[in-house]
């Protein structure tokens, strides 16, 4: 199956910047942008590709800004992305002749993570955005060991990055110019925040809740010290209670037509939603 | 006898002609290595000079680097990538250099043999996958030996990147010491000079220019590594404040630039910022190299001097 995306990637290479071209009875859909949203897009393109052959989507990562950037340069037909467009993304596109079009697609809860061995379970979102700023740094001060803290981010490319630091370190204030503190490690990948979470009993880390494996701890999360306490899970994220999550979109140049908007209206169907619950997101309920 | 007078004419063309055409090529070549550099310098001004007007400098030299909110301070990356490389050249330099010695001057033949390729081996390893080992089985290893935050740091790289340059040092140098010229040690042991006063007061001085390559070339693959960097440094960009902060994260700009340039708008302040980070590099490479050459350039001019 991804030797199948790959040629279908290749294929759709060799089509040039016409982004959603029939050649003979093929559709290839150009699809790019988060790394948050790639696994959950392959899903989607390997199950769609299998009820309709006719259709071949092309599934790339790099980043919710990559994704958008194609869009405005008219290279991807969707663009997938893990925050909302930009007021100057937006801008740029309509002087490229491009009008984006937003579709929610899934919903996805970053959780705070931690080594297994870590006594702290629950932490507010004020001492977690103190933590970042760098205004902690030692566990003790959070009622855990004497080690100092080890902060992890995602690289300031990610949309998961953004949306932290606008709803985490900064506390959802638009007022607010916090920055993370220059100590902290800004890892290229899921994978390193996960490799060093799992060894280093030091480090504190976030990313989306699909990337959560069994062997790191995640933290409850809450607005004030007395509780209540909320962990990242498909019920607290509907209800709106667990505070740190988020939409995750695709965009498109102009409302889409044909092929394009028959996906994207599957994808809102209960059929691909169960594919989101699969991959660890939160699916989005009408 | 008629017959081989009109074949072997045709024969002579054609070794002419094909001596022309191998002529040009390397001509060609020859020439094309030289554009090319011209042309990345170009392209890189080109690129990277509008930041000096885009961004005013005193922000360039600030010591934040946070582009999304437009803090462009370059002073921690290039802080982090001289460190790195500065690190790596001193634990490479001096270990290259005697696993050379040792290959070229002292294990027997059969040894050589079989050491000399396996040196070559570890210089095909992919920088990825050296990254990846890295951030397995080093940081974790260092974080618990040396009782640190965290293993990804400053040291982390330098060790692996040492790793990296080893084999670029040892058979550059093995390959200068092999051209001494053997009457050279002959006569130092006719002299009465023990093994190792041969090779440290006539060898390595006759192969000096070249261990100057080694230690360039060297240079040149460390600075301008950037997958290894990239995962093993942490890429924090903050100012070194004192010697220990080896043992605490960098960032590299390499890894910079490979981390952002794929998200940049073209055109964008932050784009041609990583383009004057780009220049930078360029620049810091081109001033080794051009120390080094000077330093070579020096030494054969006193060597013949003497000789004369």
């Amino acid at each position: 199956m991804v030797f199948g995306l790959v040629l279908a990637w290749m294929s759709g290479c060799s089509t040039g910047t016409d982004t959603a071209t029939t050649t003979g009875s093929a559709t290839t859909i150009q699809n790019k942008g988060s790394d948050t949203i790639v696994n959950l897009a392959l899903a989607w393109a390997e199950r769609y590709q299998e009820i309709r052959p006719d259709v071949t989507i092309a599934v790339t990562g790099g980043g919710s800004g990559t994704g958008i950037a194609s869009l405005i340069n008219g290279t991807v037909t969707i663009a997938n992305a893990s925050r909302s467009i930009k007021e100057e993304e937006i801008q740029s596109a309509r002087t490229n002749g491009i009008d984006p079009v937003e579709f929610v697609v899934a919903r996805d809860a970053i959780a705070v993570i931690v080594h297994p061995s870590n006594p702290v379970d629950h932490l507010t979102l004020q001492q977690i955005s103190d933590i970042y700023r760098g205004k902690l740094t030692n566990w003790q001060e959070l009622g855990g060991e004497d080690r100092p803290i080890v902060r992890l981010s995602r690289e300031t490319n990610s949309g998961t990055h953004v949306y932290f630091l606008e709803t985490v370190v900064r506390l959802g204030r638009k007022d607010n110019n916090t920055l993370f503190s220059p100590d902290t490690l800004l890892l290229p990948s899921s994978e390193g925040i996960g490799a060093e979470v799992r060894q280093n009993p030091n480090a504190i880390g976030y990313d989306g809740l699909g990337y959560v494996t069994d062997d790191m701890k995640t933290i409850a999360v809450g607005l004030t010290a007395e509780g209540p306490f909320w962990l990242p899970s498909i019920e607290t994220v509907n209800s709106g209670d667990y505070p740190v999550a988020r939409d995750l979109y695709m965009y498109t140049a102009g409302e889409p037509t044909g092929i394009v908007s028959e996906y994207l209206d599957w994808i809102h169907q209960a059929e691909a939603q169960a594919i989101v619950q699969e991959l660890g997101f939160v699916p989005i309920q009408e | 006898m008629a017959t081989i007078v009109p074949t072997s004419r045709p024969k002579r063309r054609q070794v002419s002609l094909a001596e022309v055409l191998i002529e040009r090529a390397i001509q060609v070549t020859g020439v094309s290595g030289v554009l090319l550099v011209i042309l990345i310098l170009v392209f890189l001004i080109r690129e990277g000079v509008p930041a000096f007007f885009q961004v005013p400098i005193s922000s360039l030299l600030m010591t934040r680097w946070y582009p999304i909110e437009d803090y462009y301070g370059l002073l921690p990356l290039i802080a982090g990538s001289l460190i790195v490389t500065g690190g790596a050249a001193i634990i490479s330099l001096p270990l290259g250099i005697a696993t050379a010695i040792f290959i070229a001057e002292i294990v027997p033949d059969w040894a050589r043999e079989i050491l000399k390729p396996l040196v070559e081996v570890l210089a095909g390893i992919p920088s990825v996958v050296i990254g990846f080992m890295g951030m397995l089985v080093i940081t974790p290893l260092f974080r618990t030996v040396l009782d640190i935050p965290t293993g990804l740091t400053a040291f982390t790289g330098m060790v692996l990147l040492a790793w990296m340059v080893l084999p670029t040092v040892v058979s550059v140098v093995e390959d200068v010491l092999d051209t001494v010229p053997r009457t050279y040690r002959d006569a130092g042991l006719a002299l009465g000079l023990t093994h190792w006063q041969t090779i440290s007061r006539i060898v390595l001085p006759a192969g000096k220019s070249g261990i100057l390559t080694a230690f360039m070339l060297g240079i040149g693959r460390a600075i301008g590594e950037t997958m290894t960097v990239m995962m093993v440094t942490g890429n924090a960009p903050r100012i070194p404040r004192g010697p220990l902060d080896i043992f605490l994260p960098i960032r590299t700009m390499t890894a910079t630039i490979a981390a952002e340039m794929g998200e940049v708008a073209q055109g964008s302040a932050h784009y041609h910022v990583l383009f004057a980070v780009g220049l930078a590099l360029f620049v810091i490479t081109f001033v080794v190299n051009l120390a080094a050459a000077a330093v070579v350039f020096r030494s054969t001019q006193r060597a013949e001097r003497m000789l004369s």
